[in-house]
């Protein structure tokens, strides 16, 4: 597959946030801090030296524990943040999900909201026309077409986002944590049209906590821990293990080693085996404890 | 120029918003648009109790002569502090999906200009009443509300970039308008201060709106060639200014909601 089309590359991406005194202290503590020189800026690096590169229909993995830099770099991928240090480039539309029902209008009925959505990501009012019925069929909001979107359920807020944006058929499509979503049924029911999208060409970015998913679905992954990439690779199942086993025990370093990561489930498992027995062979002897008692009475 | 074909690029955004803004203002209220006109004629009505009734003003066509300030000002006020808060109302937005920053902006802005031409609407009637001759010249009103929007434009492009870095400074101009309003010339003539100060009525881009309107609509006449300018000139400024604070921090804001 070495003439697939490259949809999307990063390189040495760094991204730096600032933290500390600069926002939300007013223009008067602001003046006050500068003069007494107790104004303090900190740099948080959220990416450093992020590498990969996926192409035309490749299914993207990224995984890493809370505040590794998951989120900011798909800001930095849909543009809207710039990366501090290195170069992203991107070819085709890209249909960004983050934060599901966020960036919904609270006022707005469920087809303006849809509408609005819609023309966010760059459609335009011809597609929405002719893309609306489906939409809303898929979601199954046909009776709260005309509600404001307050009163709508999270699942249903969510149904919709996901809605829209697999149906706008994107070429490169980023979600982040969103098949967590909605009701068994509809879990399925976007799984399925996710395999759909991704088959029909689509370039797809996913960040899950759900290792299942990750392992089910993507064929590529890329491990983030603390802003730093641990590694970027096809061996999808290696990198699951290696990121459970450091989940089960975080004393040891995160790092990409599918061996020693085997070994360790493997050891993990014998011992969990051997507890079960011993604890199995002490409630058999408190058993037979039992029965001689009763055998005594 | 970049900005106009970058607009009809997200036309259908804009549209949307223009939509979402209008919906979200009359919603609430049982009178909807009603209240767009009748709240600039309740605040003309007072003005006109208070300065004929307790300080006994007595001008030849003293309601047209308020009513000019207070339709000119009040849209200024209102399409600032509109204004102002555009970019972090639509923080939800700009910070998951890429989108141009000043589209909020001016969608705001058309929604306080539809304001504005309803209260125009009530302004001629009142003009009617008042024995205001309508002549040919009133098409030249055309200009000064063009430039009047830019000016607001360009004026809330920088309040609502500097709202994103410090949130204090919504009160900072609501004190600033109220200056702005008493040095506005709204309900009294200019013509017996001194030289210095009417130089310094000169410098108010706000009164120089409002003095046009007068000149065409009291005198019947056009302003001078150097008025056109001037108006022109100040609205451009603001829009530039305004432009490069957001191409220079387009992707700072982020950091500051």
């Amino acid at each position: 597959m070495s003439d697939a089309k490259v949809m999307l590359t990063c390189k040495n991406v760094s991204i730096r946030y600032k933290v500390g005194d600069f926002k939300n202290i007013g223009l008067k503590e602001w003046v006050m801090r500068r003069l007494t020189g107790k104004f303090k800026v900190v740099d948080f690096w959220a990416n450093r030296d992020v590498s990969f590169s996926i192409n035309e229909g490749d299914m993207l993995g990224i995984i890493g524990t809370n505040g590794a830099g998951k989120s900011t770099l798909l800001k930095a991928v849909s543009g809207i943040m710039m990366p501090t240090k290195g170069r992203i480039e991107r070819k085709g539309k890209i249909s960004a999900l983050l934060e599901l029902a966020s960036g919904f209008d609270a006022d707005l009925t469920v087809k303006e909201n849809a509408y609005l959505r819609g023309a966010m990501l760059g459609y335009t009012r011809d597609f929405m026309d002719k893309t609306y019925p489906y939409i809303i069929d898929f979601s199954e909001l046909a009776e709260f077409e005309d509600r404001p979107f307050k009163q709508l359920s999270s699942g249903m807020k969510s149904r919709l986002a996901f809605a829209i944006a697999s149906l706008v058929k994107p070429e490169i499509l980023i979600l982040d944590e969103v098949l967590a979503v909605g009701d068994g049924a509809f879990k399925a029911k976007s799984e399925a049209k996710m395999r759909e999208i991704i088959k029909g060409g689509a370039t797809t970015i996913l960040v899950s906590h759900s290792l299942g998913q990750v392992r089910d679905m993507c064929n590529k992954i890329l491990w983030l821990e603390k802003g730093r990439q641990i590694v970027f690779t096809d061996d999808v199942e290696g990198v699951c293990n290696c990121y459970e086993d450091y989940l089960k025990n975080r004393s040891i370093p995160p790092k990409y080693d599918p061996v020693a990561a085997r070994a360790r489930i493997a050891a993990r498992a014998a011992e969990k085996a051997q507890k079960a027995a011993a604890s199995k062979l002490v409630a058999d002897a408190e058993k037979a404890n039992v029965d001689n008692l009763k055998g005594v009475s | 120029m970049e900005m106009f074909s970058q607009l009809q690029k997200h036309k259908f955004l804009f549209e949307e918003l223009v939509k979402r803004d209008f919906k979200k203002k009359y919603k609430r209220t049982i009178l909807g648009m009603g209240w767009s006109m009748l709240m600039p004629l309740l605040t003309l009505l007072v003005m006109k109790i208070v300065f004929e009734q307790f300080f006994g003003r007595n001008m030849n066509h003293y309601t047209t002569y308020l009513f000019c300030g207070n339709l000119l000002f009040s849209w200024f006020s209102e399409s600032t502090n509109h204004g102002m808060m555009s970019l972090f109302n639509n923080s939800g937005i700009f910070t998951k999906v890429n989108v141009p920053k000043y589209l909020f902006l001016v969608a705001g802005s058309i929604q306080t200009l539809i304001n504005f031409a309803l209260t125009l609407i009530v302004f001629f009637f009142f003009c009617w009443l008042d024995d205001i001759q309508f002549t040919w010249r009133f098409v030249m009103l055309i200009y000064p509300i063009f430039t009047m929007m830019l000016f607001s434009i360009g004026i809330g492009l920088i309040l609502s970039a500097f709202f994103m870095f410090f949130r204090d400074i919504e009160y900072l101009w609501r004190v600033f308008l109220l200056l702005l309003m008493y040095g506005s010339a709204i309900f009294y003539p200019i013509d017996g201060f001194s030289q210095k100060m009417q130089l310094m009525f000169a410098c108010n881009p706000v009164y120089r709106h409002i003095a046009y309107f007068r000149e065409i609509v009291l005198k019947g006449s056009i302003p001078s060639v150097e008025t056109h300018l001037v108006l022109a000139g100040v609205a451009v400024l603001a829009v530039l200014i305004g432009a490069l604070i957001y191409k220079n921090n387009n992707t700072k804001f982020l950091y500051y909601v």
